[in-house]
């Protein structure tokens, strides 16, 4: 068994998510005190990966995984961690860590701790402080056992941390991809023909406060009179009220306009991913106690619908 | 085609979360369905209308309360439901997926779907853990599943709507995202008729597995930074916002 810490890495399009580099740079830091090495993994071929701060960097190179598959990453980093038994596994909880963490927890019997926005060493132990649910409370949990898994929240650490040079260790990939029942047909790529939200300065953005697709005219109102356009949380999207082209947050896009005006979104972890870093954030929820009440800049508990139709009257 | 669903009934967050000792005070919470499982009972019914089969929804019971969803589950178009009687509100995600994968194991699925994730879901998702006690592939984040012969084309969402197609070779376990269409409506007539009529298996929680992870705090977030509040009728409020919009050019 070793000290050290294992970030898994996630990359497309050659290029690695910001929360690679966060996790690195927090890895250095668990890796010093925990006395062992920050150990960048990248998986998948068609990516540089000397980019990171990391101690040292494993390089899975291999074409076939060039495109993520949950079933052959699950399998090569259980492969990975088996040989070299690192303290701490690192994922990202994101739309692929999501995938393998989990499995892996189950797999190898070690422990997870997921909505991770924190992540330290005390009296040489771990301590986690997770979100749950939905931002509502925050868990401290310490991982028992000779390895822990730990599923960070994009935008937890600062990316420069991580950001460095590191050449990686090549290993080719110990699975037959011949073998996958999981199998890569082809990318899908985004609908074209809508607006693009995230080169808008400005966003009503509608939650599942709105209640209904007949009432999305007036959030459409409200911003034509703002000369905005309307996006929306990820319950809005699924509900088919509005297109994925107008959703924010983890599994959506993520936004930095000058104003962006929420109504009926409470603010889960997943949404605020997408939206924290807007210049102006006002919300209006009818729950105080509405996490977004914590990140937003002005906000009213209040009815969105009266809210709207008033502002509409003064516009 | 032989689909299960494994559902989650968590502490509903739309209220407060009164807190414990080191965990959710649980007898002071209503239990609810986690809202992606509805995608997934969706996605279910959806194949079986397509091309034809079983759908079984099965979940843990943690207080005794989970009837009204599989009742729920069945109006929707649901086959079977089945609970497996825990009543334990603090069973954590790894004992729920062990029970789970258990009951599942000798029904012969052909896909098991569960909900991409949970709010509750402080030790990983029950979906592919399910899938690693089965020894069976897992796919998540899903938006689509179309069943052709002994294999699936799954649709995985990245963001922004970009994403992947996959061919999943049958069985495997599928974490579902959203269904191709909205969750349908069940009239509460419907709903009430299946409660009185439908069979309710009962299964015994069998398997042991734990999250490994010791609470040591659990507590409404410490506040950094909070948002200066607008008070006021909702006519003052929206005048307030309005007049804030204008003093930064952005009215």
């Amino acid at each position: 068994m070793s000290n050290d810490v294992f970030v898994i890495t996630e990359h497309m399009d050659g290029k690695f998510s910001d929360v690679s580099f966060e996790m690195v740079g927090k890895a250095k830091e668990l890796a010093s005190a925990l006395g062992g090495q920050a150990v960048a993994v990248v998986v998948g071929g068609g990516v540089s990966s000397n980019v990171f701060a990391s101690d040292s960097t494993i390089h899975v190179d291999d074409a076939a995984l060039s495109n993520f598959n949950p079933e052959a990453y699950g399998k090569v980093i259980e492969a990975l961690v088996k040989e070299k038994s690192p303290k701490v596994v690192m994922f990202g909880w994101t739309v692929t860590g999501m995938d393998v963490a989990a499995w892996l927890s189950a797999q190898t019997g070690a422990p997870l701790a997921a909505y991770a926005k924190d992540v330290r060493v005390e009296g040489g132990s771990l301590v986690v402080s997770s979100q749950a649910y939905g931002g509502k409370l925050m868990a401290e949990v310490a991982p028992e056992g000779d390895m822990a898994i730990v599923a960070c929240l994009a935008g937890s650490f600062p990316v420069e941390a991580g950001q460095g040079s590191t050449a990686g260790t090549t290993m080719a990939s110990p699975v037959d991809a011949g073998s996958l029942k999981v199998k890569f047909v082809e990318a899908i790529k985004p609908a074209g023909g809508d607006v693009d939200i995230t080169a808008q300065a400005k966003l009503v953005s509608i939650g599942r406060g709105i209640g209904g697709k007949e009432n999305v005219e007036l959030a459409e109102e409200l911003a034509k009179a703002l000369g905005a356009t309307v996006s929306a949380s990820r319950p809005v999207v699924d509900a088919g009220w509005l297109p994925r082209t107008r959703q924010v947050g983890k599994s959506g896009l993520k936004v930095k306009p000058k104003l962006y005006l929420m109504l009926g979104i409470s603010g889960a972890p997943e949404h605020l991913e997408g939206m924290k870093s807007a210049e102006l954030i006002i919300a209006v929820n009818t729950d105080k106690k509405a996490p977004i009440f914590n990140v937003a800049h002005y906000g009213a508990t209040a009815d969105l619908f009266e809210v709207a139709e008033a502002m509409l009257e003064l516009l | 085609m032989n689909i299960v669903v494994a559902i989650k009934h968590i502490p509903s967050i739309a209220d407060d979360l009164p807190v414990k000792g080191n965990n959710v005070d649980f007898d002071s919470v209503d239990f609810v369905l986690n809202e992606w499982d509805e995608h997934s009972i969706e996605q279910a019914v959806l194949i079986k209308e397509a091309v034809g089969g079983t759908v079984t929804v099965i979940g843990v019971d943690l207080i005794g309360e989970l009837d009204n969803a599989l009742h729920l589950a069945l109006a929707k178009g649901a086959d079977k439901v089945a609970k497996i009687t825990a009543d334990d509100p603090a069973a954590d995600s790894h004992m729920q997926a062990k029970w789970l994968a258990e009951a599942i194991k000798g029904m012969g699925a052909n896909m098991v779907f569960a909900g991409v994730q949970a709010s509750n879901d402080l030790d990983g998702q029950i979906g592919p853990m399910i899938a690693a006690y089965l020894d069976m592939p897992y796919i998540g984040g899903v938006s689509s599943i179309e069943a052709n012969g002994d294999s699936a084309t799954v649709n995985k969402e990245f963001a922004g709507g970009a994403g992947a197609k996959y061919s999943v070779s049958m069985p495997f376990v599928a974490g579902v995202q959203s269904a191709p269409k909205p969750p349908r409506y069940a009239p509460v007539s419907k709903v009430r008729q299946m409660a009185q009529s439908a069979t309710v298996e009962k299964v015994a929680p069998s398997g042991d597995a734990s999250s490994g992870l010791a609470f040591k705090k659990m507590a409404p977030p410490v506040v950094t930074g909070h948002a200066e509040m607008i008070e006021g009728s909702s006519k003052e409020v929206a005048a307030k916002i309005v007049e804030l919009l204008k003093s930064k050019g952005l009215a």
